[in-house]
């Protein structure tokens, strides 16, 4: 399913031809297949100084795994087999000097750095009590793991993970997070840094089948990306809930029978969408663990030109039925007819950086990291958590009906000089499901191969 | 089936707070249904199979209820208009389904009755203990009926086949006359009769004295009320869209008495000729049109749904088929289920005023009136039923509350899935709101003479 320019610059002649004219290449991202190595070689662990203890407490969880983990960078450089991916563990960095070893020891392998390669920093949030000092170096992280993943080729990506509340650096939430951006299951996620905070939740043993008992509905599961969320659900060990308007139920039935799930025509903008969804997973499958708001819809058109039923649909879709669902699941949770329940909505880099024709749409799609936020603690308070994933330019039949050379243009405008998959946002969401995910909460983690829109 | 004792006999007796299950038998309930929309033939599935909408039908079933990979009792079902080729027609969609393949299935065909047939088999197997579930349904498409060749053509092929000679295949095929090859289309008139079967109910709506503003009337009253359904979403989990069709086409919410009023009878025209010369009265309007579709209902024991948790709408009670002699004109075609009826009723001990909800298959509105009257005429249940006076006089308002064949269309294999489906729906969500059994009376009238009738009570 790669665009068809990823393909032509990536096989025989064409490959060659575009090698010379050095047009930009996309490469064909590895994605995640059950069972297969986590990462595509050794992984480096480095830190600075003062984290060096947090660093060896990282390095013994990844040896836990399986992995080959190396602590020298000069053996590396010397090995003449490539890297798999370098984990840099600042956490302990006090002033912005002290990063220098540790950041240009990152460097120095980057060459050595394989195809599908991972570079994950590990570091603390910045606080309103951190010292001016403490401060700096904390936010310095930030665009520096930015700046880095820009400068990765070959479908290798940068992301952080950022402590918050005194997480431990070998903490579930930090590793949960770390393995996240280790493996291919994060494939077009670049360029991100995630806030994972303290959990009691103990580190998961198996990562085959995080879901398994499960149960989870999807909204929009019709097709697109809605479709690839309940696959990837279901192939994670979830009993998937297909949902999706009676309309959309040619599609729905499909997916349904896909992931040997049931299908529930529902509109998510009923009064009562949240208490039937509820009363289906309950009545159906005896329990409702995962509830994913993918359900959207764009109804494009600049400001001057947009009328009421325009801007009021994609309101009512987009946000309003995620609130009115949330809150019906709330109450279900007061009565404990829920516990440990987690939240994902689709959000938007429309909705994080604007985008011209789509004020309705950015309006909702903020509204949804902002609801996420303010959803999260409340939930939690049983359990649960609620976060949002961000999509960038995925190929969907949303974004087939947009015209070839804003599509094009679209597509390289990342990182990864190509559009997602499906299947990419589907990962994101299974991983902030799944238990490992348990210390993200009201987080909103963007999918976009690090695209050059938005913050 | 011999009746214990007349209608008449048991209507003075009460109704049981909710009717037993015969002795010795285990109850069938109807777990749900599904359906595609109904088309207008040479529409939108102008171009699908039998086989593609049974199928699909199958599809959603199992998507609403979570079946793939299940093994089922059975499926049962059928189509009216059958290729030849579609010899093993519900077996084949089994196959393409999500269901196991280990799910047995056969075809069964009693004309329009077929659905219904198939969910009385169904049922009686699990009433039975012979199987734990199964599902009934059917298909029928006008739009990919098979075509025949005429009997010369056919004869000539044969004999052709069958010649070992060169010589004798050309001999064999020179018999072929010009007009042989004109093919024959699939012709759903009465054999026995050549009469069509809106002639046949033309003549029954004059003997009966139906005039044309009460057929006008149920005409709009079945397209207001499956517009009301489909509005507030009472099909929701009832029909699952296939090809981009997402209701009913047949469906007009915005038809009225003046336009129905407005057009011409296309039936009645032996009614000139006939003992009791009458003005036709059936129009396009207030006759089902030709469609194509198919329907499917989940059947199961209460065990098999529990062990599935699966919800359990409806109790499938009882059921009775009855034909007439409409051959010699004694008896109208289409009214076997006035007769199948009062015997229904009276072995299980119920009378008419005992039911919440009628679904009366509207072959033609006049088809529904008919009957109706049939059941308030004195003369004629003494006479023709047997009875000691009227069976009764049907509430209308619970008449086909969420419209039926007039307004959806008539698949005609399709249609007894449609009702049974509503019908199960209907009485579960009166019991829901009553905290009262509620009852249904199923009747679908069929080609032939035949008719088939069933009783379904909240479960
Ligand atoms: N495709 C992208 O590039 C992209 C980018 C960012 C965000 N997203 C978001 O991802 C989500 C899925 O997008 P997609 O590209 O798969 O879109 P899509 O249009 O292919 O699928 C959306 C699905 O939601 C369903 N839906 C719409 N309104 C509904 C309602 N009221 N109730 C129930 N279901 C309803 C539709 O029937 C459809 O099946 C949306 O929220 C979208 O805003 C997509």
């Amino acid at each position: 399913m790669t665009d068809s320019y990823t393909r032509l610059v990536n096989t025989g002649i064409t490959k060659t031809l575009a090698k010379r004219l050095g047009l930009p290449r996309p490469a064909v991202l590895r994605r995640y297949a059950p069972g297969q190595p986590l990462t595509v070689g050794p992984v480096l662990v480095l830190s600075d100084a003062a984290s060096k203890a947090d660093a060896d407490r990282v390095a013994q969880a990844l040896l836990a795994w399986d992995l080959d983990v190396r602590r020298d960078p000069v053996e590396v450089r010397a090995d003449p087999g490539r890297l798999g991916a370098a984990v840099l563990v600042l956490t302990e960095l006090a002033t912005p000097q002290d990063a220098s070893e540790a950041v240009l020891a990152t460097g120095s392998v980057l060459r050595k750095l394989a195809p599908q390669g991972r570079v994950v920093t590990v570091s603390r949030a910045r606080t309103a009590e951190d010292s001016p000092e403490l401060a700096a170096a904390r936010q310095g992280v930030d665009a520096f793991c930015r700046s880095l993943a820009k400068e990765l080729r070959a479908g290798a990506t940068g992301n952080g993970v950022v402590l918050t509340d005194g997480a431990a650096a070998d903490s579930t939430s930090a590793l949960g997070a770390l393995r996240f951006f280790l493996s291919a299951r994060s494939a077009y996620v670049d360029g991100q840094l995630l806030e994972v905070g303290p959990t009691d939740a103990p580190l998961p043993t198996t990562w085959d089948r995080p879901l398994e008992g499960q149960v989870a509905a999807v909204t929009g599961a019709a097709r697109g990306i809605g479709a690839a969320i309940a696959r990837t659900l279901a192939r994670d060990g979830a009993t998937v809930v297909c949902v999706d308007v009676p309309a959309a139920g040619e599609g729905l039935a499909r997916t349904a029978n896909a992931v040997r799930g049931t299908a529930l025509q529902l509109d998510v903008t009923a009064p009562d969408a949240g208490a039937r969804l509820l009363e289906h997973a309950r009545a159906r499958h005896g329990r409702l663990d995962v509830v994913v708001h993918n359900a959207g819809i764009t109804r494009d058109k600049l400001l001057a030109n947009m009328d009421a039923a325009r801007w009021d649909s994609v309101v009512a879709v987009n946000v309003a039925s995620q609130l009115r669902i949330n809150a019906q699941l709330l109450e279900a949770a007061e009565r404990g007819e829920v516990s440990g329940l987690r939240v994902v909505s689709l959000a938007s880099t429309s909705g994080l950086a604007g985008n011209r024709g789509q004020t309705n749409y950015s309006f909702t799609k903020a509204g949804v990291v902002g609801h996420t936020a303010a959803t999260g603690p409340l939930l939690a308070a049983h359990g649960g958590t609620a976060n949002a994933v961000a999509p960038g330019f995925i190929e969907t039949d949303m974004t087939r009906a947009i015209p070839f050379a804003t599509r094009e243009v679209a597509r390289r405008l990342s990182s990864l000089l190509q559009g997602g998959q499906p299947v990419d946002v589907a990962e994101a969401i299974a991983f902030l499901a799944s238990p490992a995910a348990a210390g993200v909460n009201g987080q909103t983690l963007r999918v976009c191969g690090q695209n050059m829109v938005g913050r | 089936m011999a009746t214990r004792s007349t209608a008449a006999a048991t209507a003075s007796r009460k109704a049981p707070k909710g009717t037993t299950a015969a002795p010795g038998l285990r109850d069938a309930v109807v777990v749900g249904g599904n359906r595609i929309p109904f088309s207008r033939a040479g529409k939108r599935y102008a171009d699908a199979s039998n086989q593609e909408m049974f199928t699909a039908a199958l599809e959603g079933l199992v998507a609403r209820f979570g079946l793939q990979g299940e093994r089922l009792g059975e499926v049962v079902g059928g189509a009216v208009l059958k290729h030849s080729r579609d010899f093993n027609l519900v077996r084949e969609c089994v196959l393409g389904s999500s269901l196991s393949p280990q799910t047995p299935a056969y075809d069964l065909q009693q004309a329009c009755a077929t659905g219904l047939e198939a969910a009385i088999a169904v049922a009686n197997k699990i009433r039975l203990g012979q199987v734990e579930s199964g599902v009934a349904g059917g298909t029928d498409t006008v739009s990919d009926a098979p075509i025949a060749v005429s009997e010369g053509l056919r004869r000539a092929l044969l004999a052709a086949s069958h010649a070992k000679t060169l010589q004798q295949r050309l001999k064999a095929l020179a018999r072929i006359r010009p007009g042989d090859l004109k093919p024959l289309t699939p012709a759903t008139d009465e054999p026995r009769t050549g009469l069509s079967m809106g002639e046949h109910q033309a003549v029954t709506t004059a003997r009966w004295g139906i005039t044309r503003e009460a057929q006008d009337e149920v005409a709009l009253a079945s397209h207001q009320n499956l517009a009301r359904a489909w509005e507030s979403g009472f099909f929701d989990d009832l029909v699952t869209p296939f090809r981009g069709l997402t209701r009913d086409d047949n469906l007009r919410p915005d038809t009225s008495a003046e336009k129905l009023a407005a057009l011409k009878p296309v039936f009645g025209k032996s009614l000139a000729t006939s003992g009791t010369p009458a003005e036709p009265t059936m129009t396009a309007g207030n006759s089902t049109p030709l469609t194509d579709g198919a329907s499917a209902v989940l059947l199961a024991s209460r065990d098999w749904a529990a062990e599935h948790d699966l919800p359990v709408l409806a109790r499938f009670v009882d059921a009775e088929t009855a034909a007439v002699d409409f051959v010699h004109g004694h008896e109208g075609l289409l009214m076997a289920p006035v007769h199948a009826v009062p015997r229904l009723l009276a072995r299980n001990g119920l009378t008419l005023e005992d039911f919440d909800f009628f679904e009366i298959h509207e072959a033609f509105a006049a088809t529904v009136l008919t009957t109706l009257a049939a059941w308030e005429d004195d003369e004629y249940c003494r006479t023709e039923l047997g009875l000691p006076g009227a069976l009764g006089k049907v509430d209308r308002s619970r008449v086909n509350v969420n419209g039926s064949s007039l307004a959806a269309g008539h698949p005609f294999a399709a249609t007894g899935g449609r009702i049974l489906a509503t019908a199960a729906k209907l009485v579960a969500q009166r019991a829901a709101e009553t905290g009262r059994p509620a009852r249904a009376l199923v009747s679908v009238c069929a080609a032939g003479g035949l008719g088939a009738t069933a009783i379904l009570e909240s479960a």
